[in-house]
C-alpha cells in the first residue's frame, strides 16, 4: 500500500473516554465501567489502521466514538482538522457521507424490507449527492464496483448468501464516496473463503478511492493483510501501536507477543508458543497497576502497582510496558 | 398464488365446519330447548310435540346432517322463539353492534400505536413509565369491572352520560369506551416492545450513521418493520369486531349480536346461536386471511415463501 502523501492526518483522537454504567449485585450499585479509556490515535488519509484486541477489550466502542456515534465523556475527535459536531446536529449528519460504517452481520445491518438497490441508493437520497435520475445508473455502478450483478438490484437482503449480502453493505458504505470507513469484524460472520474474497475486494476498493479505514478486528490474520499499522487494545486502552509487519515480526508487549503467536502457523510446531491463561478480566474491576498483570508471564512488583503509560520505544512505535527495552523509565513507582 | 389462496380457502371452510360442529354438538348437550322454552310444568305431551316439531326426537348425527345440508342450501333455519329468520334477526343485529366495536378498534388503533411508539422513542422517561403503567392498568382490568367502574364516575357520580340503552350517540360513549381502554393498553404495550425491538437492530444504527434524519429513520425503517407484529394484533381485533361486544353489550343494555347471543343461549335457540357463531367464526377467519396477505407485504421474505 501506498504511503499517505498528505501530512496533515485525516482523523484524530485525543484521550477520548467513554464510561458506561452497569449495575452489579442486588441492589444494583452502579458501577462505571471505563470501555474506552484515554486513547490516542491518527488515521492518515488513505492509510488503513488495524486494531485488534479480544472481545470486551473496546475496540467497538472505540470505533463507533471515531465516527461520532457514540460520544465521548472525555478527549476529543477531530475529522480534516476539525473538531466533531455534536452528535444529531445538521453538521454531523452532513459529515456521515464523508465516513461510513460496516458492520460484522450484513443481515442484520439491512432492512429486510427493502430492496438491495433502494438500500445502496439511500445514502445518494439522504445526502442528495446524485439526481434521482441517475441515481438507478450509480448503482448499478457500485454494484458491479463490490462484485455484484446489477440484475440482483430487486433482490432483497434474505434471497442473497452472506457474503453477497456483506458487499451491498459495503457498496451503501462507499456509495457516498467517504473518505473514512470504519469496518467492525466485516468478514467474521463470513466462510473463511469467502472472507478473503471481500478482504480482498475490500482492499482493491480502498486503493482505487483512497479510503482512510480502521480495521476492527480480533482476527490476526485478516488484520495483517489489510492494515499499515496495528493498534493492539487491552480493556479499553491501547497497549501497543506500530507498523503492521514490525508488529507481527517483533512484537514488543507481552500481551502482543501472545496474540501474535496464537496464530496458527502451518507446519510450525505449536510448541514454544505463548498461550495466554485466563479470561480478560472484568472491565468493571479492573486489576492494579497494568491491567494485563494477571495474565502476564512476565509481571513483576511495578507491574502491579503502577499503570504503564505508552511510550515511544522506537521509530513510529508505542508501547506500554515497564518492561520493554527501550522505554523510558516510568516517572513514579 | 392460486395454489396458496386455494389452499387457504379450503383450510377457513374447514375451521368454520369445525366451530359449527363444534356448536351443534354442545348446544344439544347441555340443556334441552323443550324444558327451556316451554317452561317445567308443561304435560310430556306438549314436550314431545316441541321435539317433534323442531326435529329434536331424532339421533344426534340425523339432526348434525340436514343442519348441515340446509346450511350449504342457505338456510340457517328459524328462531324457536318466533319463527323468524335466524338469519335475519342476526343480521338486524349487526350494525348496532359495529356502532360500538368500529369506534371502539379506531380509538385503539389511533390512540394505543402512537402511545406505545412515542414511549419507545422515548424510553426510560416519565412518559414512558406512563404509558407503561396505564397501559398495564387498562389491559388487567376485566371489561365488566371497566365497564361498572365509568358508570360508577360518569353516569351515578357525575351523571354526564347514560348508563344503558341505545337512544343517543351519547349512550354509545361508555360501552365504546369500556371496550376500547383493554385494546388501547395491548396495543401500546405491543407498539412499544416492537419498537424498542427494531430500535436496536443494527440497520437503524446504520441508518442514523449514514446521515439519515431521525424522523425519516422512524418513518421509513422502524416503523415499517415493527408493523409486523401490531398488524397481527390489529387483526385480531378486527376479528373480534362482531364477537367482542358480549360483556360490554350485556352491561350497558346494547341490542347487538353480544346480547342476542346470551338471550339465544339463555333459552336455547339453537338456530339463532348457531347462526351467530357461524358469522363470528366467519369474521375471525376472513380477518386472519387479511393479515396473512399483508405480512406478505410487509416482510418480502413470506412473499417468497407463499409464492411456492
Amino acid at each position: 500500500m501506498t504511503a499517505p502523501s498528505v501530512n496533515a492526518p485525516l482523523i484524530e483522537a485525543k484521550e477520548l473516554v467513554r464510561t458506561y454504567e452497569v449495575r452489579q449485585g442486588m441492589f444494583g450499585k452502579v458501577t462505571p465501567v471505563r470501555a474506552v479509556d484515554g486513547i490516542n490515535l491518527t488515521v492518515m488519509p488513505g492509510e488503513t489502521l488495524g486494531v485488534v484486541g479480544e472481545s470486551g477489550s473496546g475496540k467497538s466502542t472505540l470505533g463507533r466514538m471515531l465516527l461520532g456515534i457514540d460520544p465521548s465523556q472525555e478527549g476529543e475527535t477531530f475529522f480534516e482538522g476539525k473538531p466533531m459536531p455534536k452528535l444529531g446536529t445538521p453538521e454531523w449528519r452532513a459529515l456521515r457521507a464523508k465516513m461510513q460504517l460496516v458492520y460484522q452481520d450484513p443481515l442484520a445491518a439491512l432492512d429486510r424490507r427493502l430492496t438491495i438497490a433502494e438500500q445502496i441508493g439511500e445514502p445518494l437520497a439522504i445526502h442528495k449527492l446524485v439526481p434521482k435520475e441517475h441515481r438507478a445508473a450509480r448503482v448499478a455502478e457500485l454494484m458491479v464496483a463490490v462484485g455484484l450483478r446489477p440484475d440482483q438490484a430487486d433482490r432483497y437482503p434474505h434471497e442473497l448468501s452472506g457474503g453477497q449480502r456483506q458487499r451491498v453493505v459495503i457498496a451503501r458504505a462507499l456509495a457516498s464516496r467517504p473518505k473514512l470507513l470504519v469496518c467492525d469484524e466485516p468478514v467474521s460472520a463470513l466462510d473463511v473463503s469467502i472472507q478473503a474474497q471481500v478482504v480482498n475486494m475490500l482492499r482493491d476498493l480502498q486503493e482505487k478511492n483512497r479510503i482512510a479505514m480502521v480495521f476492527i478486528s480480533h482476527d490476526l490474520k485478516v488484520v495483517r493483510n489489510m492494515a499499515d499499522r496495528v493498534a493492539v487494545m487491552y480493556l479499553g486502552r491501547i497497549v501497543e501501536e506500530a507498523s503492521s509487519d514490525v508488529i507481527f515480526s517483533a512484537p514488543l508487549h507481552p500481551y502482543t507477543k501472545a496474540l501474535v503467536s496464537s496464530v496458527p502457523v502451518p507446519g510450525k510446531p505449536l510448541k514454544g508458543r505463548m498461550i495466554l491463561q485466563g479470561e480478560p478480566p472484568n472491565p468493571a474491576n479492573r486489576p492494579s497497576g497494568c491491567a494485563f498483570h494477571p495474565r502476564c508471564p512476565l509481571a513483576t512488583d511495578i507491574c502491579r502497582t503502577s499503570v504503564p503509560q505508552l511510550r515511544q520505544v522506537g521509530d513510529g512505535r508505542t508501547a506500554a510496558c515497564h518492561l520493554v527495552a527501550g522505554a523510558d523509565q516510568p516517572v513514579a513507582a | 398464488m392460486l395454489r396458496f389462496a386455494s389452499i387457504r380457502l379450503l383450510r377457513a371452510i374447514i375451521t368454520i365446519l369445525a366451530v359449527v360442529t363444534f356448536a351443534f354438538v354442545v348446544l344439544r348437550m347441555s340443556g334441552d330447548p323443550a324444558q327451556v322454552m316451554l317452561g317445567p310444568d308443561v304435560p310430556q305431551e306438549s314436550v314431545d310435540a316441541f321435539r317433534k316439531a323442531w326435529g329434536l326426537d331424532q339421533p344426534l348425527w340425523i339432526q348434525y346432517l340436514a343442519y348441515i345440508k340446509s346450511i350449504f342450501s342457505g338456510d340457517f333455519g328459524v328462531s324457536m322463539r318466533d319463527k323468524a329468520s335466524a338469519m335475519q334477526l342476526v343480521i338486524d343485529r349487526i350494525p348496532a353492534t359495529l356502532q360500538l366495536t368500529i369506534p371502539a378498534l379506531f380509538l385503539k388503533v389511533v390512540i394505543g400505536i402512537p402511545a406505545g411508539v412515542y414511549a419507545a422513542l422515548h424510553r426510560q422517561s416519565a412518559v414512558d413509565r406512563g404509558v407503561i403503567l396505564a397501559a398495564i392498568f387498562g389491559f388487567t382490568i376485566p371489561s365488566f369491572v371497566m365497564g361498572l367502574l365509568l358508570v360508577l364516575i360518569f353516569s351515578i357520580t357525575l351523571g354526564l352520560l347514560p348508563s344503558g340503552g341505545q337512544d343517543t350517540w351519547q349512550h354509545g360513549i361508555l360501552p365504546t369506551l369500556t371496550m376500547s381502554i383493554g385494546g388501547i393498553g395491548i396495543l401500546a404495550r405491543f407498539s412499544r416492545s416492537a419498537m424498542i425491538e427494531v430500535m436496536g437492530q443494527p440497520y437503524i444504527r446504520t441508518a442514523s450513521a449514514k446521515g439519515m434524519a431521525w424522523q425519516d429513520v422512524v418513518w421509513r425503517h422502524a416503523l415499517p418493520n415493527a408493523a409486523v407484529p401490531i398488524v397481527t394484533i390489529v387483526g385480531f381485533m378486527v376479528g373480534s369486531l362482531i364477537a367482542g361486544a358480549v360483556v360490554v353489550e350485556s352491561i350497558f343494555s346494547w341490542p347487538g349480536i353480544g346480547r342476542l347471543l346470551v338471550v339465544s343461549v339463555t333459552n336455547r335457540d339453537l338456530a339463532v346461536v348457531q347462526c351467530i357463531l357461524l358469522i363470528i367464526a366467519a369474521t375471525m377467519v376472513v380477518s386472519n386471511l387479511i393479515v396473512d396477505l399483508l405480512y406478505g407485504w410487509l416482510d418480502p421474505r413470506l412473499r417468497a415463501q407463499n409464492a411456492h
